[in-house]
């Protein structure tokens, strides 16, 4: 993944490594610029509408506890929300990519188009039609409703991810599972699953910031103030605390926290998740 | 597949758990088994992707108003949702908003992630760190993006009119308050966001180009440039497809951001298909009418899909 330091070469080549390193670090420097920013605000609470310093003078957090107090709750509903979504959405499409993948049935190719086919719907299209019925069921204003919602962002994409893996574990394998004598679903538990751990996980991850990152839902399937994530939250905390932006930007680097720790302890399954999920 | 079939047959038959099975029962049992395993998620995608999609179409010949959710009646009324959407200027405004949009945000993400995903080919110290922090714009909810950006182009204390004024350069642009600049902003804001998804799989698809090509490039003289125009870009084809395609479905229907940064404004000059959807249906309460955009959205979608399935055809998945 990271390159590695090569061999001590000539004077010059190094120095247009080192070069090539400095630009690097310009680059990042400038496309990371706005979420330093975001850090910057947060930590000046008392600028509200002022100009805010190029640095913090101080380390004054009072903007994050206001988030906390504010937020706290709606960070822990996109949490639930988020992990629900998560299960629902590796429970249903663990087993149907592998179905995809081995068994053959009739219907495959169609089965595999249309799940293609999903991704060029749009959520506010979905959101008009869902509503109208999430009326009728009593799903409106529901963690059950908007965790279901949310798994439909990452059926599509964890089923392509995974159904392209399970197409090369060796046939071998699963033969001789079915010899020692286990049928489809605990061959699929006992050996395909273990095989697909770094599948699985991508695909897990993937969801659940697909879920995480939500607004479309979060803002068209709640009425009340009952099941808010965070999203939800601090779009509508704009709308309140125009002056309080010191506040309102803690509450965005919160939020931005799973996305941090998930690309530092998972980066190479988010970047094969891209990849993979994308051209496969 | 069909080895797999007969294997399991012939297991079946060897392994016989009920005295002298029926091999057509046991077959039909296995492949209700099988279904079992699949079913769940085409239910799933059916409820949750198919039956919107119908239901949008019925939706655009329906009378909805504020009160058809205590009485639950909504009368057909033939095409009038149709034609006072279609005869509505918003309606052209935010076409031709959506298609502006769509274009710059693609080609501003498409060129910079491609000149990135070329720098960082080259080996240098540091470099796969910094090329995966560069994901992160792309990882945080795109609301919350949308509300920094909000922040630093703010007119008067904006960090970036602070910055250009320092500089003695157009110091105080109304970056979203101005009808004239507010749908450029947008698509700057998306065009950061976008550029580290575009650079990512472009660099996946350079990193397969076999090195011999390059190789024979340069012991034919070809310079750097022209190497990079006839073998780096035809070979990288199918990726660039792949990549626009994804690009223009994603983001055809982006709304958190732009009601984020402008709720469409000012002045309704970031209106897209998507926002007004949103506003016709969830704010208007007119969903007849949030219905018929909706499906002029599907329908530019479905047109870019048809090029998606082709690219994919060529790579015979």
């Amino acid at each position: 993944m990271a390159a590695h330091t090569p061999a001590p070469a000539a004077p010059r080549v190094r120095g247009r490594r080192l070069g090539s390193t400095a630009a690097g670090v310009l680059v990042l420097g400038v496309m990371l610029f706005p979420l330093y920013w975001m850090l910057n605000t947060a930590l000046q609470p008392e600028s509200g509408l002022l100009q805010v310093a190029p640095v913090p003078a101080g380390l004054d957090l009072s903007g994050f506890s206001q988030a906390v107090s504010d937020q706290g709750g709606h960070l822990l509903t996109s949490l639930v929300v988020s992990l629900g979504a998560v299960a629902i959405c590796l429970a249903i499409s663990a087993p149907a990519a592998y179905g995809l993948a081995r068994f053959g049935l009739r219907g495959t190719r169609t089965i595999v188009f249309g799940t293609l086919i999903t991704q060029m719907v749009p959520g506010i299209v979905i959101a008009n039609a869902l509503y109208s019925s999430y009326v009728e069921l009593g799903l409106v204003n529901s963690y059950f409703g908007l965790m279901l919602a949310d798994a439909s962002l990452g059926i599509p994409f964890s089923i392509v991810l995974m159904r392209a893996f399970m197409v090369s574990v060796p046939g071998e394998v699963l033969e001789a599972a079915q010899i020692d004598g286990a049928g489809p679903l605990r061959t699929f538990v006992r050996v395909v699953l273990p095989m697909s751990r770094n599948a699985l996980i991508t695909s897990g991850l993937f969801a659940f910031l697909f879920s995480w990152s939500d607004f479309v839902f979060a803002l068209t399937l709640n009425t009340t103030d009952d099941v808010k994530p965070i999203t939800l939250g601090i779009y509508q905390y704009i709308g309140a605390h125009v002056g309080d932006w010191g506040s309102v930007m803690a509450a965005s680097v919160l939020s931005a926290v799973p996305a941090a720790i998930l690309l530092v302890l998972a980066q190479k399954y988010i970047a094969a998740g891209i990849t993979g999920g994308s051209v496969k | 597949m069909t080895t797999a079939t007969a294997t399991a047959a012939a297991s079946a038959k060897t392994t016989g758990t009920t005295p002298a099975p029926d091999p057509d029962r046991l077959r039909r049992r296995r492949r209700l088994t099988q279904w079992g395993f699949v079913a769940p998620a085409v239910v799933f995608m059916l409820l949750f992707f198919g039956f919107p999609l119908v239901r949008n179409v019925v939706m655009s010949f329906q009378h909805y108003t504020p009160r058809t959710f205590f009485t639950g009646e909504a009368p057909f009324n033939g095409t009038d949702n149709w034609s006072a959407v279609l005869q509505d200027a918003l309606f052209g405004k935010a076409l031709w908003h959506t298609l502006v949009f769509t274009a710059g945000s693609l080609l501003g993400q498409f060129c910079i992630g491609l000149a990135l995903a070329v720098f960082f080919s080259r080996r240098f110290p540091l470099g796969g760190v910094l090329r995966s922090l560069i994901l992160l714009p792309w990882l945080v909810p795109m609301v919350v993006s949308g509300i920094v950006w909000r922040r630093i182009l703010d007119q008067d204390t904006g960090v970036l009119n602070t910055f250009l004024d320092t500089l003695g350069i157009g110091g105080s642009t109304p970056w979203l308050t101005s009808p004239d600049m507010a749908l450029l902003s947008v698509i700057l804001v998306n065009i950061w966001i976008g550029v580290p998804f575009n650079m990512v799989i472009l660099y996946g698809g350079l990193q397969e180009i076999p090195k011999e090509l390059h190789e024979a490039a340069s012991l034919d003289g070809a310079s750097a440039w022209r190497t990079f125009r006839s073998v780096t870009l035809p070979t990288l084809k199918p990726v660039i497809t792949v990549v626009l395609v994804l690009g223009f479905m994603s983001t055809v229907k982006i709304l958190d951001l732009i009601l984020a940064l402008t709720d469409g404004g000012p002045a309704d000059a970031t209106q897209t298909l998507g926002t007004l959807t949103y506003q016709s249906s969830f704010v208007e309460l007119d969903f007849g009418a949030g219905a018929v955009v909706g499906n002029v959205l599907i329908l530019i979608s479905a047109v870019f899909a048809v090029f998606y399935l082709r690219a994919n055809r060529t790579d015979g998945k």
